[in-house]
C-alpha cells in the first residue's frame, strides 16, 4: 500500500514534528533521567536569585530506593504492591467487563446504536468530573451509596476513610471509567472476523462455545492484545482518579507510583526521588510491553502492530 | 438471531445505566438547593428544583468561572490547532512513503504514551520556567503538545490510509506536485478525520488536570479543571455549586463525543491494532 521511496520527502514532511518532539520529548526524557541522579530540590534547583547548585549523586536515589523495600516500613514496596494490583484488577475487569459487552454488542439486536452510545458515556466525561462525582457518591454522610445502604438496613461503609475500601473505591472508578475503551476496540476487532467463518463452523456442528473458543478468541487476539498493553500503561500511569478521589489516602494506602512520585516532586520538592520514581515507572512499563510483545509473537506466529 | 434475546436487551439496559448514571446523579444535584444536597434523605429527582448553582458559579461577584472557562477554551483550542498542524504533513509521510527508520519512528510515537507525566513534568516545568512561560497560556500549550502530537499523528495516519492512493496517483500524472496532490486530494478528502482528531486533541487539553496543576499557581489563570476544585477543598464543600460547574464542563464535551464517536471508532480501530 505505501509507495514511494521519495525519502527526502518523507523526511521534509516529518521534520517539524520530530523537532518538535525532540525538543518537548525526548530532551526533557533526558533531563529526567539524568534528574534522578542529582540530589535536586526545590531550593538547590536555580532561581532568578540563585544559581543552580545540585550535584550528583550518583546511583544514590537509586540505592535508597531499592534498599527500602527489605525494610519493614518500607513506603516503596507498599506502593509497589498498591501499584501492582491496582492495575492487574483494573485492567482484568475493563477486559472482562469490555469483552463481555462487546459481544452483546456485536449480536443483531435492535437499539445496538443507542446502547453504545450510552456506554461510551464514561469514556466522554472528564475524568476530573468522573473522579468528582464518583467521590461525592462515596461520601460517608451525604453520599448516595450510604444513605441506600443505611435505607436497605445496612450499616454504612467507611468509602474513602478505611484503607481496604479506599482501594476497592477508587478501583471502581476506574474501571467503570477504562471499560468503553475496551469495549469499543474489542468490538471493532469482533466486527473484522469474517462472518464466513462462523457460518462454516455451523455447517461442521461446532456449538457456540466451541466457536468462541476456536474462531473469536483466536482471531481477536492481536486487537485484544494491543489495547491490553494500552490499558496497562494508561492504569499505571493513571493520577487523576487516585489524586482527585483520596488523594493517595488514607495513610498512602491508595498510592500508586506515579501519584507518590507526584508527591514527592511537588510536595516533598524533591526533584531528583520524583525523577528516579519516573525512571522506574518508565522501565517498568518498557519491559512490560517488550515481554508482552514477545510472548504474544510467540504464542500466534503473529505481530502486534503500533 | 432475532428470537429469545430478551436476556441481551436486560443486561444491556444494566450497564447503560451504570454507564450513565453518576453523570445523571451530579446533574440532578446540580439542580437542588444547598439543603437538600446536604441531606441524608434519598432523593434521586430534586424536590425543589433550583437555577441557583448555575446561577451562582457563573455569576460570582469576581466572574472567575467565565475566566476559567476562558482559559480552558484558549488553550484547548490552541494545543488543537498546534497539534494538527505539525502532525498532519507528518502523517501523511507515515501514510504514503516507505523510508528507513519508519517503523523507529512509529514505535518512537508509541513510547510517548508510556512516558508518565512523573518523569517528564519536572523538567518540562524547568523548560517552561526558564522561558518564563510558567502560569501563561502558552507554557500550557507546550506541555500539552507533547501528548497531544503523536497522538495526532497515528490517528490521522489511519484516515490518510482509508484514502485510495491511485486517486494521488492520477492527480500526478496530471501535474500536480507531492504537496500540490497532498494540499488539492487527500487534505479535502480527510476533512472529517482531521476534524475528529483536532476535536480529540482538544479535549485531552480541556480535560488535563496534572500539568494545569503544577504550571499555573495564579487563581486568574487556573483552568476549569483545577478552578473547580476550589469549590471542595480543605475549606470549602460546596458540592451543590460543584455539581454545577461540572455540568457545564461536560455538557459541551459530551455531546460533540457522542456526534463524533463513529469516527472516533474508524481512527482508534485501525489505530488500535497497526497505528
Amino acid at each position: 500500500m505505501t509507495i514511494r521511496s521519495n525519502k527526502w520527502i518523507a523526511w521534509l514532511f516529518l521534520t517539524p514534528v520530530l523537532v518538535v518532539m525532540a525538543l518537548l520529548v525526548f530532551y526533557p526524557l533526558v533531563q529526567g533521567i539524568i534528574y534522578s541522579f542529582t540530589d535536586m530540590n526545590q531550593y538547590n534547583m536555580g532561581s532568578k536569585f540563585a544559581p543552580p547548585s545540585w550535584t550528583f549523586v550518583g546511583l544514590d536515589n537509586y540505592v535508597d530506593l531499592f534498599a527500602s523495600i527489605f525494610k519493614p516500613d518500607s513506603v516503596f514496596r507498599d506502593v509497589i504492591v498498591q501499584t501492582l494490583v491496582w492495575t492487574f484488577v483494573n485492567v482484568f475487569f475493563h477486559f472482562v467487563i469490555g469483552l463481555g459487552l462487546a459481544l452483546l454488542l456485536n449480536r443483531n439486536i435492535k437499539g445496538r446504536g443507542i446502547y453504545r452510545m450510552l456506554l461510551m458515556v464514561p469514556w466522554a466525561v472528564p475524568s476530573f468530573v468522573s473522579a468528582f462525582s464518583w467521590t461525592w457518591m462515596y461520601n460517608q454522610t451525604y453520599g448516595l451509596f450510604n444513605i441506600v445502604l443505611q435505607k436497605l438496613g445496612f450499616a454504612p461503609i467507611p468509602w474513602l476513610s478505611d484503607s481496604f475500601w479506599a482501594m476497592v473505591s477508587v478501583i471502581m472508578v476506574n474501571v467503570w471509567v477504562g471499560v468503553p475503551f475496551m469495549m469499543i476496540t474489542l468490538l471493532g476487532g469482533l466486527q473484522s472476523i469474517p462472518p464466513s467463518l462462523y457460518e462454516a463452523a455451523r455447517v461442521d456442528g461446532a456449538s457456540p462455545w466451541s466457536q468462541f473458543w476456536n474462531i473469536t478468541l483466536p482471531l481477536l487476539r492481536p486487537v485484544a492484545a494491543t489495547a491490553t498493553v494500552l490499558g496497562v500503561i494508561w492504569t499505571f500511569n493513571m493520577f487523576t482518579i487516585i489524586f482527585l478521589v483520596t488523594r493517595g489516602g488514607p495513610v498512602r494506602s491508595t498510592e500508586i507510583l506515579v501519584t507518590y512520585a507526584y508527591r514527592e516532586a511537588f510536595m516533598n520538592w524533591n526533584f531528583g526521588m520524583a525523577a528516579t520514581y519516573g525512571v522506574v515507572i518508565f522501565s517498568f512499563l518498557l519491559a512490560f510491553t517488550v515481554l508482552y510483545r514477545r510472548l504474544i509473537k510467540a504464542n500466534s506466529g503473529e505481530g502486534v502492530y503500533y | 438471531m432475532r428470537t429469545s434475546n430478551w436476556w441481551v436487551h436486560l443486561l444491556l439496559i444494566a450497564a447503560s445505566a451504570i454507564a450513565v448514571f453518576p453523570v445523571l446523579w451530579i446533574l440532578a444535584t446540580s439542580f437542588k438547593p444547598r439543603a437538600e444536597v446536604f441531606s441524608t434523605e434519598l432523593s434521586i429527582v430534586p424536590h425543589t428544583f433550583t437555577w441557583d448553582n448555575y446561577v451562582h458559579v457563573l455569576t460570582r461577584a469576581d466572574g472567575v468561572f467565565l475566566q476559567w472557562m476562558a482559559n480552558s477554551f484558549l488553550v484547548a483550542l490552541l494545543t488543537a490547532l498546534v497539534a494538527l498542524s505539525l502532525s498532519t504533513t507528518a502523517a501523511y509521510a507515515m501514510s504514503r512513503f516507505r523510508f528507513a527508520g519508519k517503523r523507529a519512528i512509529s514505535f518512537s510515537f508509541f513510547l510517548t504514551q508510556m512516558f508518565p507525566g512523573a518523569l517528564l513534568i519536572v523538567p518540562l516545568y524547568r523548560i517552561v520556567n526558564a522561558l518564563g512561560l510558567l502560569n501563561s497560556y502558552l507554557g500550557l500549550v507546550l506541555a500539552y503538545a507533547t501528548v497531544a502530537v503523536p497522538f495526532c499523528v497515528m490517528m490521522l495516519k489511519n484516515y490518510f490510509d482509508t484514502i485510495p492512493y491511485e486517486l494521488e496517483e492520477a492527480a500526478r500524472v496530471d501535474g500536480l506536485s507531492h504537496f500540490g496532490a497532498f494540499c488539492r486530494i487527500v487534505l479535502p478528502l480527510s476533512l472529517p478525520g482531521i476534524a475528529v482528531t483536532g476535536f480529540f486533541a482538544f479535549i485531552t487539553a480541556w480535560n488535563e488536570f496534572l500539568i494545569a496543576l503544577t504550571f499555573m499557581s495564579e487563581q486568574r489563570m487556573y483552568t476549569l479543571p483545577i478552578g473547580l476544585q476550589q469549590f471542595v477543598n480543605q475549606f470549602n464543600s460546596d458540592w451543590h455549586y460543584m455539581a454545577a460547574g461540572a455540568i457545564i464542563v461536560t455538557l459541551p464535551v459530551l455531546i460533540v463525543f457522542l456526534l463524533a464517536q463513529r469516527y472516533l471508532i474508524t481512527g482508534l480501530s485501525s489505530g488500535g491494532t497497526k497505528g
